[in-house]
């Protein structure tokens, strides 16, 4: 399944037309790759973008931005601004500031943490380049743009602090209230860390930095706002993952009561954590709707967003892994730093605490320790991007196995294989205090080492060394597992969240025996109407093409907890699951009175409900539902629908995992990096739509391997952001990426009724150490222990002359003791 | 400041030729999309970096947010929702995206169907170099573009095979 064949291709849509016709077996929609429903309107453009939306009267909304990291707002005068031609209202921030309260932060990850107010619109500080400071409504949307030239701003300035280790000094503060720069420390620890490390014989020390990334969802964010006025009533249609909990928390941040606001996710153009908060145009747009009682709209640009849609990532990492002298790990500690940027966005110092749990990652120890301080800087809020965390834990485990291994001149595969839980251990409880349901780490390795063809390039990379070419070969290696699958509600009690983990689904079954399902998640791209479509087919024993998905309208589904986390299916899906059993049971019930039978002789099976013994004796699913709409004849005391909701709420996260294999050939002499292949060997156990899966994985893996090469938001000492466009900020096109191989194992999960597991994020946590490994193998025979992400040419070219990380000292000893070859953070360059 | 001058002129999409009257700095994109109602056309950087807003301009893919409505005139423009037949057939291209899952949120996906359907009507049988640099231009962040080249290699099949016509 590595490439996709057009002739297989031809095949598999004869194939799959046919079954879609006439498919009434259970379980023959599951696991079949089943086209997308979704994809009609995509291809031909009949898709309902927010900034689609054209509503009468409409009205268009810019936002004056701060040019300056840092300052004092000493005047906004906009009057001016008023007169301009198509002007029909300006506001400062001071004018807006009775409409609403600061916008939330959901968790507050210690009892001391700060939380600095968070106006929409700032009115006395602006804290980051971008900083909304005034906004404007005119009748379109040049009009809007072009006054806001006319907004006057007066700035105090004051010096911008980007550099976390500089904040922490204190002596620029970027909430002056909150007398620190210290957001808050959260320490955690498992087992007896000082013991461990007092046994050790090896101990590898280093510092990792993980580069701010930038989410760059293809669709840029978009609100509008349609009121009615006179019954004081709103729709608030965003680009958002969440238009449930916005909806909660907008109502709360600008008084209007929940049950007079609506919330739409229209079609939705990727997310990846982006649009996953509650941001401060949706705030602003809904109080001056509020106030003008005329619908208008907001579309940010590219570059604005850049500034003012959250970053991902930005983590100094201190790291200390201890193990005997053959390879057993001991113990290992994790002192992190984490770049909040200016304010606390909707879960951003709970990002690092989702990593803290996946640090251990699959390996047996006796101890750990962790602990995060979260720093504000005059910088773009960060908030959670694709993986959330545990990227970031992945990348520190996975690069430490490898410097652990070169330590000890062992096989970095065999290194893992001396530490892994095996597949008889299971269910495992790690030091991190998480019971792994299920996997299978070996099987999984042995599969991509084999597709890999790992000794054969073993081979070759020896050959190469010793001939001197000048083009190096490195084999990169990440056997992951993470957590995701967000999550139970009494964990997240216990970690100080704000909201639980369930999800809820319905079934409505029409009088046509079609149905209606209707989901608390929220995709934007994930494929969530067919694979609903897919598992609530084969529970109801009705063709595929019979059900539809309704979801993102608060007005349509009522309750939710929308798409982050790879949540939706191992939570959400498992709901429609549950909420379509509900049907039968209850259809049985209805069916057992029609066929004038026991209800504990009544079998249902491809959509029909007989009588035991008498198979000819029966009713269809679609004759139970025609005969509840009509009701003539109900069994006594039963109600006449055939609808069902289920709230599921997990008893466990979910933990896919997997073995990636990376070979990248290295030019010592220019510093490129060319991917040379990539296996993927991912575990996320029974698959609804194999299909569907194979997309998450490689997409994950591009924006994995963008951080590994390519991504990197740069802020110069000023704050002011360089990588402000598409033009400076480098998203990976089709010639910069390598053609993936993946393969799966299927170790079903046993926390929930379908054995499956989430996939959205297992790329993208997956592959940035092993393409980081394989460039530090590559050149490590020359003295190269890192290179600092993104591995640009030029940053490879430095290691290699300079020994050591690419951006300080190298290595100064080899011997296995405790060795302190930290890349020194330095100004960013 | 005075209002702006407008003006009148006919742009032709898909064969329709649309009255707009538009000042001369309104963008292709935004008047294929607002003054028209074409939102088939998305515009995903506004700095002609991304490819969302790619349509053909007498057959030639062009950036539409880096285009005047005004310099329009006179031309044949295709946006994607000139792609399918008249009795709503899709195109080879069409059929190929979504055969070989080339798309996940649909975003990029019109940019991506018309810089194909343009690559595929001069080189019918591009080989694997010349897709990846034939749509080098175009960005997508769900699919990792494996499907997408795929798409590609199956939408030139489908063209041999005669099954789709290589429109426009």
């Amino acid at each position: 399944m590595s490439k996709i064949d057009p002739e297989a291709v031809a095949e598999q849509a004869a194939e799959t037309g046919q079954l879609s016709e006439g498919d009434e077996g259970t379980d023959r929609n599951v696991g079949a790759p089943r086209p997308r429903k979704e994809d009609a309107k995509l291809i031909t453009g009949q898709t309902n973008w927010t900034d689609n939306i054209q509503l009468p009267g409409m009205l268009h909304m810019a936002i004056v931005r701060s040019p300056m990291a840092h300052a004092r707002i000493t005047r906004v005068d906009v009057s001016a601004a008023k007169q301009q031609p198509g002007v029909v209202a300006a506001y400062s921030g001071a004018d807006l500031a009775d409409e609403y309260t600061g916008l939330p932060c959901a968790w507050p990850v210690t009892a001391d943490m700060v939380s600095p107010t968070h106006l929409p619109i700032a009115t006395d500080k602006v804290r980051y380049v971008g900083d909304a400071v005034a906004v404007v409504v005119a009748r379109d949307r040049y009009a809007a743009a072009d006054a806001l030239e006319s907004v006057d701003v007066e700035y105090e300035p004051l010096p911008a602090v980007v550099d976390m280790e500089q904040a922490l000094r204190d002596e620029v503060l970027v909430h002056d209230d909150a007398g620190t720069n210290r957001c808050f420390t959260w320490p955690f620890s498992g087992g007896d860390v000082e013991q461990a490390f007092a046994e050790a014989d090896v101990v590898v020390k280093r510092r990792f930095l993980q580069q701010r990334l930038i989410p760059t969802a293809i669709e840029p964010r978009a609100v509008v706002v349609a009121p009615i006025a006179a019954a004081d009533e709103y729709t608030l249609y965003s680009a958002t993952q969440i238009p449930h909990i916005l909806r909660l928390l907008v109502a709360g941040v600008t008084g209007i009561p929940e049950h007079k606001l609506r919330v739409v996710a229209p079609d939705v153009g990727g997310g990846f954590g982006s649009k996953l908060n509650v941001y401060a145009e949706e705030a602003i747009a809904l109080v001056v709707a509020r106030r003008l009682g005329r619908p208008l709209k907001w579309t940010e640009s590219r570059s604005e967003g850049y500034q003012a849609t959250i970053h991902g990532r930005d983590q100094i990492q201190d790291l200390e892994l201890a193990a005997t002298g053959d390879g057993r790990l001991l113990g290992f500690k994790v002192d992190l730093k984490a770049d909040m940027g200016a304010y606390l966005q909707l879960v951003t110092p709970g990002v690092p605490i989702l990593g803290a749990f996946m640090f251990p990652a699959i390996y047996k120890m006796d101890a750990y320790s962790f602990s995060c301080t979260g720093v504000f800087t005059t910088k773009t809020p960060t908030d959670a991007y694709r993986g959330a965390g545990r990227p970031e834990a992945t990348f520190a485990i996975e690069r430490m196995m490898d410097e652990l291994a070169a330590e000890l001149g062992m096989d970095p595969i065999e290194l893992r294989r001396r530490n892994w839980i095996t597949h008889e251990e299971f269910p495992y409880e790690t030091v991190a205090g998480l019971t792994y349901d299920s996997g299978n780490y070996e099987a999984a390795t042995d599969k991509a080492e084999s597709a890999f063809g790992y000794a054969e390039l073993r081979a070759e990379q020896k050959q190469r060394r010793e001939s001197g070419d000048p083009v190096q070969l490195g084999i990169g290696i990440s056997t992951y597992t993470e957590m995701c699958g967000l999550a139970p509600s009494r964990v997240l009690g216990s970690l100080s969240y704000g909201a639980g983990g369930w999800e809820t689904a319905s079934i409505r079954m029409l009088p046509s025996g079609k149905v209606e399902v209707v989901t608390g998640t929220s995709p934007h791209g994930q494929g969530h109407v067919t694979s609903w479509s897919q598992i609530a087919a084969d529970v109801l024993g009705v063709p595929f093409d019979d059900v539809d998905v309704r979801h993102g309208d608060t007005a349509v589904a009522h309750s939710g907890l929308d798409s982050y986390g790879s949540r939706s299916l191992v939570v959400g899906g498992i709901a429609v699951h549950k909420a379509a059993e509900r049907v039968i049971e209850k259809a049985k019930r209805i069916a057992a009175h029609m066929l004038e039978a026991d209800e504990g002789d009544v079998e249902f099976a491809d959509g029909r409900f007989s009588v035991r013994g008498s198979p000819d004796v029966s009713k269809t699913i679609q004759d139970v539902a025609l005969a509840v709409f009509a009701a003539h004849d109900m069994p006594d005391g039963v109600e006449p629908n055939l609808d069902s909701e289920c709230t599921f709420d997990p008893e466990n996260f979910s933990f896919p995992h997997g073995t990636h294999l990376c070979a990248v050939e290295v030019d010592t002499e220019t510093g490129h990096v060319g991917i040379r292949s990539y296996v993927a060997v991912d575990d996320v156990g029974r698959v609804v739509n194999p299909m569907i899966v194979e997309g998450q994985v490689h997409g994950g893996l591009a924006q994995g391997i963008a951080q590994a090469l390519f991504e990197e938001a740069v802020y110069d000492p000023d704050g002011n952001l360089v990588t402000g466009s598409l033009v400076d900020y480098y998203v990976p096109g089709a010639p910069d990426l390598p053609e993936f191989t993946t393969d799966r194992t299927e170790t079903p999960a046993t926390s929930n009724p379908l054995g499956v597991k989430g996939v959205g994020e297992a790329g993208t946590i997956a592959s940035t150490p092993a393409v980081v490994n394989a460039v530090v193998d590559a050149l490590r025979h020359l003295g190269v222990d890192d290179v600092r992400m993104p591995c640009s040419p030029e940053r490879v070219w430095r290691a290699i002359h300079r020994g050591g990380g690419g951006n300080g000292d190298g290595r100064a000893a080899s011997a296995a003791q405790v060795t302190t070859s930290q890349s020194v953070v330095g100004g960013r360059q | 400041m005075s209002a702006e001058h407008l003006h009148d002129l006919t742009l032709t999409v898909n064969g329709v030729p649309h009255p707009v009257s538009v000042p001369a700095r309104r963008l292709l994109s935004d008047a294929l999309r607002h003054d028209i109602g074409l939102t088939g056309t998305h515009v995903g950087c506004e700095h002609g970096v991304c490819g969302c807003c790619t349509v053909l301009l007498d057959g030639q893919p062009v950036r539409s947010c880096l285009m005047f409505a005004v310099s329009a005139r006179g031309h044949e423009i295709t946006t994607v929702e000139g792609l399918a037949g008249p009795g709503g057939e899709l195109n080879a291209v069409q059929r190929a995206f979504q055969e070989c899952h080339g798309l996940q949120c649909g975003f990029c996906t019109p940019g991506f169907l018309m810089t194909v359907t343009a690559l595929l009507a001069e080189n019918p049988s591009p080989t694997e170099d010349e897709v990846v640099e034939g749509i080098s231009g175009n960005l997508c962040r769900c699919t990792g573009y494996q499907n997408i080249v795929a798409s590609v290699h199956r939408a030139a099949a489908l063209m041999t095979d005669g099954a789709g016509e290589p429109r426009p």
